[in-house]
């Protein structure tokens, strides 16, 4: 098993794994975030309360959802890169990082666009937002990090620290925040994520978080590849060609 | 034994570091000065009004606290990196974990400390009542200790980088989001006459928390900047 895992971990083989992976995620990908953006948008039925609104939630709570999910693939990647001194592993913690904080821009962006309707202002100091917020900063703080070093294996290293740091404290952080809020609103502004949704409308939220899920695959196998790239520039088996 | 030899080391590291801060007190000084600075721009920005400034007191004294000792911890371990001092506690055998966290400590009673025992003075100014000293102090004590050890990690990971300090705040700020909470939390709570016990409770939950785990981090960080 160990054979195969160096097998697999070693850069040509990664690279070429990678490039045969990646349209098997991005045509699927694109083919369920279409459909689920037409069942989102056209089939399911409007909300009672918030009528038309509540559609971004298809886009708002799915992005949420991949912000934390990527932060956690993150951290566990530069975990096995540290521990294991597995440089493909890093390589995919630098390759995710840019992913989860652009998901965790857009799950803020669309929760303040979703804010404007329902609470009457751009930004709320609500407590998934507020999380969203702090939990950005944990990705820019980690891709500054990353970026300030020279040497790349210091880079690696130095941000696998970081990453693991961050993930002990994303959940105290999350529920220190959650408790931040109780204490000073009642539990009213939650209403508009409650938890009794229609099944109905449920449906397309599945796809979609598959939807990204497959989307996030092709990323990170397009986004590596570069990655292996830029690392082995000088290693003979690129000059040999495939 | 060997315990022994550990204790008597960072024993050790604990008082050279305060012999080494008594020597350049002024320096010493500036994290406090800077508080004390901090404190008054709040007044200035907002009311000269005690009643309204009172409502805010609690979080503006904490986020003073946070950053005076954010200001302070950059340098925690640059000078021992860069004259070798750190490669011989690597090289030592003594687990790098404690000679860190007694580093850490000394810093922490050499610029945590003064800002606790100041925090009462500065809060009185900003209309801070009476009542409220005992969660102040309560809470600053355990939330500077816990940044000291957060902030030593992000020190450990920075040490070999240009303009380190904004990078610094750049990590430990967000890692420091929940002491602000439950410290703020904790002082309002005590003004408005209830029991600040919860969050305290909670603040030293985060504190043993960082405490069990931070040296790990902290001798794996400065490993990785000491090892080229």
């Amino acid at each position: 098993m160990w054979l195969w895992f160096h097998k697999f971990a070693s850069p040509p083989h990664a690279y070429r794994l990678l490039g045969t992976l990646a349209p098997w995620f991005g045509w699927p990908a694109l083919a369920t975030i279409l459909l689920a953006t037409w069942w989102g948008l056209v089939k399911a039925p409007a909300d009672y309360q918030q009528g038309d609104a509540f559609r971004i939630l298809y886009v708002h709570a799915p992005s949420a959802w991949m912000s934390m999910f990527i932060y956690v693939v993150m951290a566990i990647a530069a975990a096995v890169g540290l521990i294991w001194r597995i440089k493909l592993a890093h390589a995919a913690a630098a390759a995710a990082a840019p992913i989860g904080a652009s998901f965790t821009f857009l799950a803020l962006a669309t929760g303040s666009i979703w804010g404007k309707p329902m609470w009457g202002t751009w930004w709320v100091w609500d407590a998934r937002l507020t999380s969203e917020l702090i939990l950005l900063f944990l990705y820019l703080g980690y891709m500054a990090l990353r970026s300030s070093f020279d040497d790349p294996q210091r880079a690696d290293r130095a941000s696998a620290v970081l990453a693991i740091v961050g993930v002990i404290n994303v959940p105290i952080i999350h529920y220190s925040v959650e408790w931040w809020t109780t204490l000073h609103q009642p539990a009213s502004v939650t209403k508009i994520d409650k938890p009794s949704i229609a099944i109905a409308m449920l449906y397309p939220l599945f796809i979609m978080i598959l939807g990204f899920q497959l989307y996030f695959g092709w990323a990170i196998s397009r986004r590596l590849r570069g990655e292996i790239l830029r690392r082995e520039r000088n290693a003979s088996w690129l000059k040999e060609g495939r | 034994m060997r315990r022994a030899a550990t204790t008597a080391a960072a024993n050790l590291v604990f008082r050279r570091d305060l012999t080494l801060a008594w020597r350049r007190w002024d320096e010493v000084a500036q994290p406090l000065i800077f508080y004390v600075v901090v404190t008054t721009l709040f007044p200035l920005a907002t009311t000269p009004d005690l009643s309204q400034l009172r409502v805010i007191s609690g979080g503006v004294v904490w986020v003073a606290a946070l950053l005076a000792s954010l200001l302070a911890l950059e340098s925690l371990f640059r000078s021992d990196v860069e004259d070798g001092t750190m490669e011989q506690w690597v090289l030592s055998g003594q687990p790098l974990g404690w000679l860190l966290l007694a580093k850490v400590a000394s810093h922490w009673v050499l610029t945590g400390l003064p800002l606790v025992i100041m925090s009462p003075v500065v809060g009185t100014a900003l209309g801070l009542p009476f009542d409220a000293w005992g969660a102040l102090v309560a809470s600053l004590l355990l939330g500077t200790a816990t940044l000291s050890i957060l902030g030593g990690i992000g020190a450990a990971l920075t040490v070999g980088v240009r303009r380190g300090s904004v990078l610094l705040s750049l990590l430990v700020l967000p890692l420091a989001m929940p002491l602000l909470i439950f410290g703020s939390r904790a002082v309002g709570m005590a003004m408005d006459g209830e029991s600040p016990a919860g969050p305290l409770q909670l603040l030293a939950a985060i504190f043993f928390l960082t405490l069990s785990l931070g040296p790990l981090a902290m001798s794996a960080a400065i490993r990785i900047s000491v090892e080229n």
